[in-house]
């Protein structure tokens, strides 16, 4: 019998209040084991204190022939950095 | 290395004018540095070596669990014990990191088992030899893991981005290795006689088989030139046995331990060790399979395959069960 444990990717939450991130990916039957699996495979020196996992096969990823279109528009609008308004000295912290 | 002879295309490296305009814009990302990623365009030629390349690395560190796995329960102290158990818990967890980047590559974590349980895919040379006492415990961890580091360093700017961000949490916890298994060693060269001795003998057994790690001479070798073209190999196989040799010998120097080559010298002019090649033909008989543990080695990841066989079948039956009653339920 064929029996290949789905595919969890594992999310993990370090010491310092950052977001979980995406840190591999594992083995298991389950939810609850790949919570198990992450904590041995992922977090043998203390790298988190939260760990989330998710199904691989959950996962919707955008396409890399998308790049142009989905990036360029934003590369001309430069505008929204704050590093394309001259503000006078005088006017203080800001 | 962990991944030994592994061969390429074997057409050798393509020409921009030979190249299609995705193999030139292929290789042009990789010459400015850019990251491949799993789902981006790549030579068929590329996934393929990528996949034996990171399949016999995930191999080895699985396969090496073996010869260490052999003390734990001998450990001259509970410490000893935890530190060992430790490490090569570190090695199944390197394996697991190089079979899920092997993995999005497009092929399955059961097809790599079969392919290394019935001999298709392979391990590094150096699990093939026995571990036969405690202060090969020490050698093992100074000198092959060591030489395996040489490597790895490397690696972690490899173009394949999932290969190399295994490659990077793999290092972070290699250095412990290797220091475990100084320190071993330093506790028997600086023991008594008997003690001494077996540090020596071990150096004597694990010189040379950390050797062949390395691979044999790739200058003329078709498929480094093109793994070198991909970056998924990034030195030749002399420059890390050269850099591994001048690294070690200092430090068997400082242990009182003599490296067993009456033809090592420091060659001023190249500012680095001359030294003995190690036997190729004995290498070429422990990939054949000749080699003094080979049978062993599979037997043992053979028969754990299948003695949990039904563990795997019976958790994910478990799980299935719980995710129809769940459904039913809601
Ligand atoms: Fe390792
Ligand atoms: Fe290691």
């Amino acid at each position: 019998m064929k029996t290949e444990w789905p595919l969890w990717e594992i999310f993990i939450r370090g010491q310092h209040g950052l977001s979980h991130r995406h840190v591999g990916s594992l083995h298991a039957p389950d939810a609850e084991m790949a919570i198990k699996n992450a904590r041995d495979v992922y977090t043998r020196r203390n790298e988190g204190v939260s760990i989330w996992v998710v199904e691989a096969a959950a996962i919707t990823a955008s396409s890399p022939s998308d790049k142009g279109p989905m990036y360029e528009p934003s590369e001309s609008k430069v505008y929204r950095h704050p590093s394309f308004y001259d503000i006078p000295d005088d006017v203080g912290a800001m | 290395m962990y991944a030994q002879m592994v061969k390429s295309t074997g057409t050798g490296v393509k020409s921009r004018e030979e190249m299609s305009p995705e193999e030139a814009a292929f290789q042009a990302r990789i010459d400015a540095g850019e990251k491949i990623e799993p789902k981006d365009w790549m030579p068929e030629g590329y996934r393929k070596t990528l996949i034996r390349q990171i399949g016999q690395h995930a191999h080895s560190e699985i396969v090496g669990q073996l010869p260490e796995g052999n003390w734990i329960t001998r450990a001259p102290t509970l410490e000893r014990k935890a530190i060992l158990l430790a490490k090569v818990q570190d090695e199944a967890g390197h394996g697991l990191y190089l079979y899920c980047a092997a993995e999005t590559l497009g092929v399955s974590r059961d097809e790599m088992t079969e392919m290394l349980l019935d001999g298709r895919m392979k391990y590094s040379s150096i699990f093939n030899y026995p571990t036969l006492t405690w202060a090969d415990m020490g050698a093992v961890g100074w000198l092959v893991d060591g030489a395996a580091i040489m490597n790895q360093v490397p690696l972690q700017r490899t173009s394949f981005g999932p290969y190399s961000r295994a490659m990077i949490r793999v290092c972070k916890e290699e250095s412990f290795h290797q220091r475990q298994g100084f320190d071993i060693m330093m506790k028997m060269a600086k023991g008594n006689a008997q003690q001494k001795a077996m540090a020596q003998d071990a150096l004597n057994r694990f010189w040379y088989p950390a050797l062949m790690m390395f691979g044999p001479s790739d200058k003329d070798s078709v498929h480094s030139a093109q793994s070198m073209a991909w970056r998924i190999k990034m030195n030749t196989n002399d420059e890390l046995r050269q850099k591994f040799v001048d690294q070690t010998v200092p430090q068997a120097e400082f242990l009182g331990l003599s490296v067993p080559d009456e033809n090592l010298k420091w060659n001023e002019e190249k500012g680095g060790y001359d030294f003995s090649e190690p036997d190729w033909e004995e290498f070429f008989e422990v990939i054949k399979g000749n080699g003094p543990c080979n049978t062993d080695r599979l037997a043992a990841r053979n028969k754990a395959w299948d003695d949990g066989a039904w563990v795997r079948e019976g958790l994910m039956a478990h799980a299935e069960k719980k995710r129809a009653r769940k459904m039913a339920a809601e």
